[in-house]
C-alpha cells in the first residue's frame, strides 16, 4: 500500500461541491449534495453506498449523462478542464477518449447488431485517425488483453454469442480502447456470478495497469471494495460521510454508518453464528431527509446537536475525513459495541421427527427448439438431474450455485406439487405424485410456501396490504373473521405496523416489502418455507434485519427453510446443511460447518475462494482460485464429470484419472465430513 | 438511480397526512372502493368529466320535459328554421324540432354506445386474459376465433343483418358487440402473455388460488388502463359505427333518430342550415370529451404508481 500522505501519480479528476438536482412531481430533489472527490492516476477510488445514496448520480454527472430534467452544479475538473456545462459535442470528445465507462449490464452496453470487434474498432476510430485495418488490429489486441480466448476469431462474433462475463470483458475493452485517463466502473460485477466476478475484477486491474488510469469504482459490495480499492468514499443520503484509505477505513471507521455497514455484512469466515448487527430503519427517501445529520434517525450514538445541523466533512486524522460530530467516540469501536445486536433466538423445541421434504432423484429437462414458424426440437436441456435431499423441521437447507446451475428449477419443481418428470417429491411424508384427495392436496399446498427474490415483483402492486395477506388465506378456505385475525397476526409476526393494512406495496421500502412477502408466505402456517434469494435484492444495512427476522421466525415457529442463494456469506450465516450445485447436479453436500471449513470438491473450493471478504488485509493476502471460463450450457452435458472442463484440480492429476474425469460421471460419495461427487477426492 | 427516485417519494400515496388515521383503529382498513373514490375525487378534470356526463344523461332523460315538442312531431309551419324562442335548436327540413330530436338521439346513442362498450370490454377482457393465462387448447381456440372474426368483413354483415331486421335499434347492440370485441381481445391477449410470467401470478398459483380467480384478480386489474382507454375509445367508435350505418340507411332508421342519424342528416346542409349539424355534433363532442376525462381519472385512481393520485 502506498504511503498515506503522498498518493502516487498526478491528480486526474477533481470534483468540488457537486450537487445534482432531479425534477420530480414533488418539486426538485437533491440526489447529490456537495460531493468532493479527487482521483489520482493509477489508483482506485471506491464509492460505496446503498441505493438512493447518490453514487450513480455522481458518476453520471461526471460524464455528462444525466437524464433530461436533472441539473448538476459545482465543479468537475478533468486535468484542469471543466466538464460540467460542456455541450454534448464537446462532451463526446471527452467520453470514450479520456473517460472510459463500464456499466452494470453488459448486454445493454453493447449494440446487438454489430460484431464486437467492429464495436471496439469503431470506438478506436471515433477518437483517432487510423485506418480500418489498424483499428481492427487494435481491437483484436484489446480483446486479447481483457482475456478473450482466440480474439482473432471471436472479434467477428456478435454480443449474443458471448456469455455475461465475456461481454463484460468486451465492455472493458471498449472502455480502455483510447487509453483513457479515467475509468468509471458502475457496479461492474453486480450482474455476474461470483466466480466470474473474480475474473472481471482481475481484468479491471489489468486494464488499470495497462492504461495507468484512475478508476472510480462504484459498488455496494464491501468485499469488492476491500479487495480492489485504494481509497474509499462512503456515501449516505447524497453526501460523502466518510473518506479514507481502504485499510484505515476498514480497521478504524469513524462514522457510525460505516461501522454499521461493516457490522451488517455476514462474514463468509465467521465460525459461530451470532445474530447480525443490523442498522435500524432504512435510508431516507431523497424528498424527505431530516434536518441535521441524515443518519441521525438510525444512529445509536445520536445526540441532540446531531439533529440541528448537518456536520461537515472534516479531517480527523491524516487522509481520513468524516462528517460526524461523534467521530472521536466511534474510532476504535466494534459494530456490536455501538449497535444493539439482536437477541439470539432461543433454540426451537425439536419438533416431531420425520422430514418435511424429501426429494429423490429429481430431474427436469426442457426441449431446445429452433425456428420461429416450424419449431424443431434440436436438443434437450438437462436443467436438473438426479437431485436428492431431505429437510427436517427446524432445519435450514441451502442450495448454492451459480446462475444456470438448476437451483431455481429445483425449487419450482418442488413447489408445483405435481408429479416431477423423474424422481419423487415427498412433502410431509406424502408423495405428491400420488392420487390425493382435494383436501389433502390443499393441506400440502399450505404446508409449502415461497418467498421470492424480488419483493417488488412478488406483490401485486394493485392490491392493498390487507388483500395481499388475505389472498392465501381465502384460497385456503379461511372464513372472513378468521382471515382478519390471521392477517393482523402475521403482520405483527414480521414486525410491521398495523396501520399498513390499507396501504399499497409501493408505499413501503424494500426491506418492508420483503417483510410483507414473508408475512404472506407465513399466513397459512406452512411447515416449509422456500426462500429464493431472500435478501439479494435488498440493501446491505437492511439485509441484516431481514436475516435476523428469518432466524427468529424459524426458531419461533419451528419452520424448515429451503434456501437458494448465491451470496455465500449469507449462506454461511443461515445454513445448517448445504448442497453445492453445478450444471444441475449436486457436486457436494454436507453440514455447513464442515463444508465451509473443509470443502472437498474443487468447485466448492473455487466458489468459496471467490467470495470477497470485507477485510482488506486478509482479502489481499489470501490465495485465491480463479476458475477458467464459465459454466457450459446444460444443453450438451459431457459424458464425464460436469465440472471437468473448468476444474483446477484436473490438470494436476495422473493421466488415467484425468481420463476418468472425462469419461465417467462421479457419484456422490461420503468423504471426510461431506458427501462429494469427484473422482479425485 | 434516476429510475428509483420517483419511488422515493411514494411515502403516502393514499391520502391523509401520516398519522392522521393512527388513532382510529376500529375500521381496520378503508374499503378498496372508497380508496379509489378518494383518489378519483382528487382529480379535478375527471370530476368535471363526471359532471358533464351526468348533465348529458340528465339531458337525455329529462330534456324532453322542457319543450312542448315531441321528437317525432312535425311543425309544418316552421321548416328549416334557425334556433328561435319556440324551437330552441331550430328545425329541420321536415319541421322536426332539433332540440327534441337531440334529446331522443342522445338517449339512443348513449344506450347503444354504453352497452356495446361495456359488453365489448367484458368479453374482450375475459377471452383475451383467459386465453393468455390458461394457455394450451383454450388459447389456441380463442385465438382462432379472434383471427377468424378479424378477417370477416364485419361491416358488410352488420349492414345486411341490420337491414333484414328493418332498423330495430336494439338489434344493433348485440350486432356491434359481436363484431367489435376481437380487436381489443387480441391486444389484451398479447399484453396478458407478459403478465402471466409475473412473480405474483406464480405466487398466487403456489398459494392454491384457483385459475379463474387469478385471471380476475391479478391479470385483468392490471389491464385497467388499457381497458379504460379502450372503453372510452369504444364509446366514440360505437357512435361512429352507428353513424355510418345510419348514414348508409342501415342503422337507426327514420322516423327513429340517433345522434348518428342526426349528424348524417345535418351534414348535408352544413352551410345553409348549420344548426342541424352543430347541436348534435356539440353533444357528441361533449359526450366523448366527458367520457375521456372520466377514463383518465379512473386510470390514475386505479394505478397505484400514479403520481397524480398520490400528490393532489
Amino acid at each position: 500500500m502506498t504511503s498515506p500522505t503522498t498518493p502516487a501519480g498526478k491528480r486526474v479528476l477533481s470534483v468540488r461541491d457537486l450537487t445534482v438536482t432531479f425534477q420530480s412531481e414533488r418539486g426538485p430533489v437533491e440526489a447529490v449534495r456537495g460531493v468532493d472527490l479527487d482521483l489520482y492516476a493509477g489508483r482506485t477510488l471506491a464509492l460505496v453506498g446503498e441505493s438512493g445514496s447518490g453514487k450513480s448520480a455522481t458518476a453520471t454527472s461526471i460524464i455528462g449523462l444525466l437524464p433530461p430534467g436533472a441539473r448538476a452544479r459545482g465543479e468537475v475538473l478533468l486535468d484542469g478542464q471543466e466538464l460540467l456545462g460542456l455541450d454534448d459535442r464537446r462532451m463526446s470528445a471527452v467520453r470514450g477518449r479520456r473517460v472510459g465507462m463500464v456499466f452494470q449490464d453488459p448486454l445493454s452496453a453493447l449494440t446487438p447488431i454489430f460484431a464486437v470487434g467492429r464495436q471496439v474498432a469503431d470506438a478506436v476510430r471515433v477518437h483517432s485517425k487510423v485506418s480500418k485495418q489498424a483499428a481492427w488490429r487494435r481491437a483484436v489486441e484489446l480483446l486479447d488483453l481483457v482475456g478473450i480466448p482466440r480474439p482473432q476469431l471471436r472479434a467477428r462474433d456478435f454480443p449474443h454469442q458471448f456469455s455475461g462475463g465475456m461481454r463484460q470483458r468486451v465492455v472493458i475493452a471498449l472502455a480502455i480502447a483510447n487509453d483513457p485517463d479515467l475509468i468509471i466502473a458502475d457496479e461492474p460485477t453486480t450482474a455476474l456470478d461470483v466466480t466470474v466476478q473474480a475474473q472481471i475484477l482481475e481484468v479491471l486491474e489489468v486494464a488499470k495497469a495497462e492504461t495507468g488510469a484512475a478508476v472510480l469504482l462504484i459498488t455496494h459490495d464491501l468485499g469488492v471494495v476491500a479487495g480492489h480499492a485504494d481509497e474509499v468514499a462512503v456515501m449516505y443520503a447524497g453526501r460523502v460521510v466518510e473518506r479514507a484509505e481502504v485499510g484505515e477505513l476498514f480497521a478504524t471507521p469513524a462514522m457510525p454508518y460505516t461501522l454499521g455497514l461493516l457490522g451488517s455484512v455476514p462474514s463468509p469466515e465467521a465460525t459461530r453464528r451470532l445474530p447480525l448487527v443490523p442498522i435500524e430503519g432504512e435510508p431516507p427517501a431523497p424528498s424527505q431527509r431530516p434536518a441535521g445529520c441524515p443518519f441521525a434517525p438510525r444512529c445509536p450514538l445520536v445526540r441532540d446537536d446531531c439533529r440541528d445541523k448537518e456536520p461537515a466533512l472534516t479531517e480527523i486524522r491524516q487522509r481520513h475525513d468524516v462528517a460526524c460530530v461523534r467521530a472521536a467516540d466511534v474510532l476504535g469501536r466494534r459494530p456490536e459495541d455501538v449497535f444493539a445486536r439482536a437477541e439470539e433466538p432461543a433454540v426451537a423445541p425439536a419438533p416431531a421427527a420425520g422430514p418435511v421434504l424429501r426429494v429423490n432423484g429429481l430431474g427436469r429437462t426442457f426441449p431446445v427448439t429452433k425456428g420461429a414458424v416450424l419449431r424443431r426440437r434440436v436438443g434437450t436441456l438437462q436443467a436438473v438431474s438426479g437431485v436428492s435431499f431431505s429437510i427436517r423441521a427446524g432445519e435450514t437447507f441451502c442450495l448454492v450455485g451459480e446462475s444456470g446451475s438448476g437451483k431455481t428449477t429445483t425449487l419450482l419443481e418442488i413447489l408445483r406439487l405435481r408429479p416431477p418428470e423423474s424422481g419423487t417429491v415427498e412433502v410431509l411424508g406424502v408423495d405428491v405424485a400420488g392420487l390425493l384427495p382435494a383436501p389433502e392436496r390443499r393441506r400440502l399446498r399450505q404446508a409449502v410456501q415461497i418467498v421470492m427474490q424480488d419483493p417488488q415483483g412478488a406483490l401485486d402492486p394493485r392490491l392493498p396490504v390487507f388483500e395481499l395477506l388475505a389472498e392465501p388465506l381465502r384460497a385456503a378456505g379461511y372464513a372472513a373473521e378468521a382471515t382478519r385475525d390471521r392477517v393482523v397476526e402475521v403482520l405483527d409476526l414480521v414486525g410491521l405496523p398495523r396501520d399498513s393494512l390499507d396501504r399499497f406495496p409501493a408505499a413501503f421500502s424494500g426491506g418492508q416489502r420483503q417483510r410483507l412477502t414473508i408475512a404472506r408466505a407465513l399466513a397459512t402456517k406452512p411447515r416449509l418455507l422456500v426462500l429464493d434469494e431472500p435478501v439479494s435484492a435488498l440493501d446491505v444495512s437492511v439485509q441484516a434485519s431481514v436475516l435476523n427476522l428469518l432466524a427468529r421466525l424459524k426458531s419461533q415457529l419451528g419452520l424448515a427453510y429451503l434456501v437458494v442463494a448465491h451470496d455465500l456469506a449469507v449462506v454461511r450465516h443461515i445454513a445448517d446443511r448445504i448442497a453445492v450445485m453445478y450444471l444441475g447436479h449436486i457436486v457436494e453436500t454436507g453440514g455447513a460447518e464442515e463444508l465451509f471449513a473443509q470443502p472437498r470438491h474443487p468447485y466448492t473450493r473455487a466458489l468459496l475462494s471467490a467470495v470477497p471478504i470485507p477485510d482488506p488485509e486478509r482479502e489481499r493476502s489470501r490465495e485465491r482460485i480463479v476458475l477458467r471460463g464459465e459454466q457450459r450450457s446444460a444443453a450438451n452435458l459431457p459424458a464425464g464429470c460436469v465440472f471437468a472442463d473448468r476444474c483446477q484440480l484436473r490438470p494436476t492429476l495422473a493421466t488415467d484419472l484425468q481420463e476418468l474425469c472425462g469419461t465417467r460421471r462421479p457419484l456422490l460419495e461420503q468423504s471426510g465430513g461431506t458427501t462429494v461427487a469427484c473422482h479425485a477426492v | 438511480m434516476t429510475a428509483t427516485l420517483p419511488t422515493g417519494s411514494l411515502d403516502g400515496p393514499l391520502d391523509a397526512p401520516p398519522g392522521a388515521r393512527v388513532d382510529v383503529p376500529p375500521p381496520l382498513r378503508l374499503g378498496r372502493l372508497r380508496l379509489y373514490a378518494r383518489r378519483f375525487a382528487r382529480n379535478r378534470s375527471a370530476v368535471v368529466g363526471v359532471i358533464i356526463f351526468v348533465l348529458l344523461v340528465a339531458y337525455s332523460v329529462l330534456g324532453g320535459l322542457f319543450t312542448p315538442w315531441d321528437w317525432s312531431r312535425q311543425d309544418f309551419l316552421a321548416l328549416t328554421q334557425p334556433p328561435s324562442g319556440s324551437h330552441w335548436f331550430g328545425t329541420n327540413q321536415g319541421g322536426n324540432d332539433i332540440y327534441a330530436q337531440s334529446v331522443h338521439g342522445l338517449q339512443r346513442s348513449l344506450v347503444i354506445a354504453l352497452s356495446v362498450s361495456v359488453l365489448t370490454i367484458v368479453i374482450a377482457a375475459v377471452v383475451g386474459a383467459g386465453a393468455a393465462y390458461l394457455g394450451g387448447r383454450v388459447e389456441r381456440w380463442a385465438l382462432a376465433l379472434i383471427h377468424f372474426l378479424l378477417v370477416v368483413p364485419s361491416f358488410l354483415i352488420l349492414a345486411l343483418v341490420s337491414n333484414r331486421v328493418s332498423g330495430d335499434w336494439r338489434v344493433l347492440i348485440p350486432l356491434l358487440t359481436v363484431f367489435g370485441w376481437m380487436f381489443t381481445a387480441r391486444v389484451i391477449w398479447s399484453v396478458s402473455t407478459s403478465l402471466r410470467e409475473r412473480d405474483y401470478v406464480l405466487l398466487a398459483e403456489f398459494m392454491g388460488v384457483s385459475r379463474w380467480r387469478i385471471v380476475l384478480r391479478h391479470i385483468i386489474p392490471h389491464l385497467g388502463a388499457l381497458l379504460i382507454v379502450n372503453f372510452t375509445l369504444g364509446i366514440v367508435s360505437t357512435v361512429l359505427a352507428e353513424t355510418s350505418l345510419s348514414f348508409l340507411g342501415f342503422g337507426v332508421k327514420t322516423p327513429d333518430v340517433s345522434l348518428g342519424s342526426l349528424l348524417a342528416d345535418g351534414s348535408g346542409t352544413i352551410t345553409s342550415a348549420p344548426w342541424l349539424f352543430a347541436f348534435p355534433a356539440g353533444l357528441l363532442v361533449l359526450l366523448t370529451v366527458s367520457v375521456t376525462l372520466i377514463g383518465d381519472g379512473l386510470r390514475d385512481a386505479l394505478d397505484p404508481t400514479s403520481m397524480v393520485g398520490g400528490r393532489a
